[in-house]
């Protein structure tokens, strides 16, 4: 299958993204310029971390603007698995394909480390390989990963079922402690209603090799390559 | 036009150096030309009280591709790659903004390497600050470590290790290394080179503006009060245009369309393009009213010193220019021709087609002044030398030491730092920030580079010779416990005043050290800078020499790492201990002093532990390894267990001490060089005992990794037993509870 990794000014996890599809996972991969206003013949888009334009005004909110974006939006209405990482998570908050926004860490400071975060969902293109509840131990690394929404939203969230990731401790169990930045409910990525659009602030394209300390991150694209080998989730062109 | 006194002050310059510049002229100069000699032989950019003594440093070596006097080293890592990198201070704007005083920093030395062609990979920071007891001191301590965060995290390129150290000496002078890797095609490293004459030279990136402009050069007839008032001391940094710069520049540099590329760093456009030019044996010849401007009415003066960041200067193929415009214009980047390559060797700048300013580029670069320094041993040497255990009492009990060093702000976590810094984009980095050396692999080859800066600045002070050797000493060895064979280093020379004999006795002494130690390890010096004016109202910050080694590693699946790996591993010691605790963090922190002479080092005895570590790493006999520095045994011994939930139990045999009582604490504490502690599964002990013999090396099964507590005893006497956990919250908490005080209570 092949990857489309779009490339914003300022996306620095593009590289990263587009090894672990290739070199780790074995699939073709294609950075995507975000002036371009085609995803190519793409199977799957990865929206990559970073700082799109710099993220000097809020994250993600120029970016939602490029040319690239209304071909994202179009892949996605018709149905193509969409990851959003990070910064990527940022974007779609801001192009409004997921609902929600951003806040600043509770920290008030950058924070890169591993985290745990329980898999609630595995109907979507990028959980489906997941055991229903499994705990992954995967890197973040930003400084706005703070999620907020209305609490009528979380509650359309729950209701669902559209939390895919909540930080939790290794039981699987949702505590303060093991909440890095503050997130509301401890979420830590969501999908859309129509489950093919998945955003998290955690970076699984950092965890696919032990060797980097945790290859649990792997999941989410082996999932992705057997939906879309499976014929799920493709996108209707 | 005749230049007043007055004038000439506040450029810097002495008369007979006025006097020279009129001889390389043949006239006078304008205040433009004035501007341009002023930056070209200043300290910073000039190095006249350090090249004396920087050429004594040992340069070359068969793996060094670029040795000093390019934007950075380059060093042969195998596969036609090369190792790029370099090491540069930022420690004067760190203090008056410790934000983008840091942040520029990085920005600088990112620019350094990516001129060179290569694709920047790692970022590695040395760190001084004063006590964090001082508010100030925090303010600053947080501000630099934020700058650095913002920077690198934007950009993209991991932070992935360093160190910081806590010193008085620092307060008012914090000191601000950044080291930054890169690796490059070796046929393709570019240089900073003007030449081909009619070859068009480019401006690139980020528009001109009066920041940073040399404050000895502000006031003059063409400059009235406001004009002052606008110029920023430190200039701004933009991570996010010089993200573009990056991938803009490594792209155009894969079209082979460049001749060379310099960054605009101290000095800016005067710096670049006098040095390219006289690289190139060429002359280069601009018109400023072409150079893209942030503010109207600049002048031509302001223009050539501005340092405003991110900006780059190319010299671009004949009837390549359109192909490169295009890869900046893809970036939104504008490239703009500012003018073109010369045949007649000189600088020339021109306002609107009227010649502002014209020198030969050899009068600004090779034939700048070069000063030998007066210098004297400082009369404090013998005094602080002494040290004499009796006036001190008795001892406080080992347990209460160990504690006491665990929380001391210099042995402690680091964590409150480089959890702010991303280390891990790139999905390089194998061995995490806060574990010795930062080890990255390198995609497409199976290898991995170990690098690790160190220097410590209490041994420089004691002795600046040993104290010098002492910083190669144990940066070598740190990279060398990961497994990584020293294969070239870059240094950083953070000194007081030069001007005072004592403060040039010390820099000297302390290049002599240095270079006497790379060149028994055989480990060249590719480049770096040189610090000097660290100073506060006549007191000097603590002499210190950091050193970058980088060491290759042929399997990356071989690094060894801090943490002990399994119960049941034995646990050896390799090297001796020695009452030696002349300089230490013991004397610091328990008696406030830093007194006596630095640990003894010898070399060859040093290059033969090195051979062990890299050999048992490269054949899988060593499963961990951590060296012994400041806290002696006892803390390293805790650094193996921390994070594993791993304790240790070992026995070693006592140091005898000159000071009766003292035996123990210098057993546990001494910091006594070329030591490390190993571990090795149960049935490779007589391997790696084979192996220290066959070199030489001393090494003893000293105990097993085990347990909840950190347990020793010293012939068979307990000592020390102390329970893991308490022993690592007292370590992992000491620098956050200075910022997050509620969190460490609760």
């Amino acid at each position: 299958m092949k990857f489309a990794v779009v490339v914003f000014p300022g996306s620095n996890c593009d590289h990263d993204a587009h090894y672990a599809a290739t070199h780790v996972l074995g699939q073709q991969a294609e950075y995507v310029w975000h002036k371009d206003t085609s995803l190519g013949n793409a199977d799957a888009v990865i929206l990559p971390g970073g700082f799109a334009h710099g993220d000097y005004l809020r994250t993600g909110a120029i970016a939602r603007f490029s040319p690239v974006m209304t071909a994202v939006r179009k892949f996605a209405d018709a149905g193509g698995p969409v990851l959003g990482i990070c910064n990527g998570f940022q974007v779609l908050l801001e192009a409004g394909m997921l609902p929600g926004a951003m806040l600043r860490n509770r920290s008030v400071k950058f924070q890169c480390e591993h985290v745990l975060i329980k898999t609630e969902q595995t109907d979507t293109p990028f959980t489906l390989a997941c055991r229903p509840g499994q705990v992954l131990r995967i890197p973040i690394a930003h400084g706005e990963g703070n999620y907020y929404a209305e609490p009528d939203v979380v509650a359309r969230l729950d209701k669902n079922r559209q939390v895919v990731f909540r930080y939790t401790n290794a039981d699987g169990v949702e505590t303060e402690d093991a909440n890095p930045n503050g997130s509301v409910s401890n979420i830590a990525g969501l999908c859309n209603e129509r489950r093919n659009v998945v955003g998290l602030m955690p970076h699984p394209e950092r965890a696919c090799e032990l060797a980097l300390g945790s290859s649990d991150g792997r999941v989410l694209f082996d999932s992705v390559v057997r939906a879309v080998t499976q014929g799920a989730f493709a996108a209707a062109r | 036009m005749t230049i007043a006194p007055d004038v000439l002050e506040r450029h810097g310059l002495k008369p007979d150096e006025y006097q020279r510049i009129v001889d390389a002229l043949k006239r006078e100069p304008t205040l433009t030309e004035l501007g341009i000699f002023s930056v070209m032989w200043s300290e910073h950019c000039s190095y006249k009280s350090s090249r004396v003594h920087l050429r004594t440093l040992p340069t070359t070596g068969p793996r060094v591709l670029q040795g000093p006097g390019e934007n950075a080293g380059a060093v042969d890592i195998g596969d036609g790659l090369a190792a790029v990198f370099k090491i540069e201070s930022h420690n004067h704007p760190s203090f008056i903004e410790p934000y983008q005083g840091a942040a520029t920093g990085v920005g600088g030395i990112i620019r350094d390497i990516f001129t060179m062609g290569a694709r920047p990979i790692a970022l590695l920071n040395s760190l001084r600050f004063g006590s964090l007891d001082d508010p100030l001191v925090r303010r600053t301590f947080a501000g630099v470590v934020a700058g650095i965060a913002g920077y690198g995290n934007s950009i993209g390129i991991p932070t992935v290790g360093g160190e910081v150290g806590f010193d008085e000496s620092y307060t008012g002078n914090p000191l601000v290394n950044v080291f930054c890797l890169g690796i490059a095609n070796a046929a393709d490293i570019i240089k900073g080179v003007a030449s081909g004459a009619g070859n068009a030279v480019y401006y690139v990136g980020a528009k001109t503006g009066r920041d940073g402009i040399h404050g000895a050069t502000m006031a003059s007839a063409e400059f009235d009060d406001k004009s002052a008032e606008k110029r920023p001391a430190v200039q701004v940094g933009d991570p996010f245009m010089e993200k573009l710069l990056l991938e803009a520049c490594l792209e155009v540099m894969k079209t082979d369309a460049l001749i060379g590329i310099q960054d605009m760093g101290a000095a800016g456009l005067t710096c670049s393009t006098s040095e390219m030019g006289s690289r190139g044996g060429a002359g280069v010849e601009i018109d400023v009213s072409l150079v893209p401007q942030r503010e109207s009415g600049m002048t031509p003066y302001e223009i050539m010193l501005s340092e405003s960041q991110e900006r780059m200067l190319m010299v671009v193929k004949r009837g390549r220019e359109a192909e490169v415009e295009q890869i900046f214009e893809k970036w939104d980047l504008h490239a703009v021709r500012v003018g073109e390559v010369t045949t007649d060797g000189k600088l020339r700048v021109k306002n609107r087609g009227e010649v502002v300013a014209e020198i030969p580029n050899g009068a600004l670069t090779d034939e700048a002044p070069v000063y030998r320094r007066p210098m004297v041993e400082p009369a404090y040497l013998k005094e602080v030398q002494q040290l004499s255990f009796g006036s001190l009492g008795k001892p406080a009990a080992p347990a209460e030491v160990f504690r006491r060093l665990l929380g001391s702000p210099t042995i402690a976590s680091k964590r409150w730092v480089y959890r702010q810094y991303d280390h891990m984009v790139r999905t390089n980095t194998l061995v995490m920030p806060g574990m010795g050396a930062g080890v990255v692999r390198v995609k497409g080859t199976n290898r991995a580079l170990a690098m690790s800066v160190d220097c410590n600045g209490r041994f420089v002070y004691l002795d600046p010779f040993v104290g010098a050797q002492l910083a190669v000493a144990e940066a070598a060895r740190n990279v060398a416990c990961a497994g990584g064979v020293p294969i070239g280093a870059t240094n950083c020379l953070n000194f007081g005043n030069p001007e005072r004999p004592e403060i040039m006795w010390q820099f000297a002494k302390a290049v002599e050290g240095m270079g006497a130690a790379c060149r028994t390890l055989g480990i060249p010096i590719t480049g770096g800078n040189v610090s000097l004016y660290n100073e506060t109202d006549g007191r000097g910050v603590l002499p210190t020499p950091v050193l970058g080694v980088v060491g290759l590693i042929e399997e990356a699946d071989t690094v060894v790492r801090r943490a002990f790996q399994a119960a049941g591993d034995v646990v050896i010691m390799l090297g001796d201990t020695r009452d030696e605790l002349g300089g230490s963090e013991y004397l610091k922190v328990m008696h406030g002093l830093i007194r006596g002479v630095p640990p003894a080092l010898d070399l060859g005895r040093e290059a033969a532990l090195h051979r062990v570590l890299i050999e048992g790493a490269a054949t899988g006999i060593i499963r961990s390894a951590q060296d012994c520095s400041e806290g002696g045994f006892a803390v390293t011994l805790t650094e193996c267990c921390i994070g594993t939930g791993l304790g240790a139990d070992v026995e070693l045999p006592g140091v005898a001490s000159a000071t009766p009582g003292l035996g123990d604490i210098a057993t546990l504490f001494s910091e006594s060089a070329s030591r490390v502690i190993v571990s090795v599964a149960a049935g490779r002990e007589a391997d790696l005992l084979g192996l220290a013999a066959r070199e030489g090396v001393s090494a003893r099964r000293i105990g097993l990794v085990g347990g909840s507590g950190i347990r020793v005893a010293i012939d068979g006497r307990r000592v020390l037993d102390e329970p893991l956990n308490e022993a690592e919250q007292t370590w992992a908490t000491a620098i956050e509870r200075y910022f997050e005080p509620a969190r460490a209570i609760a």
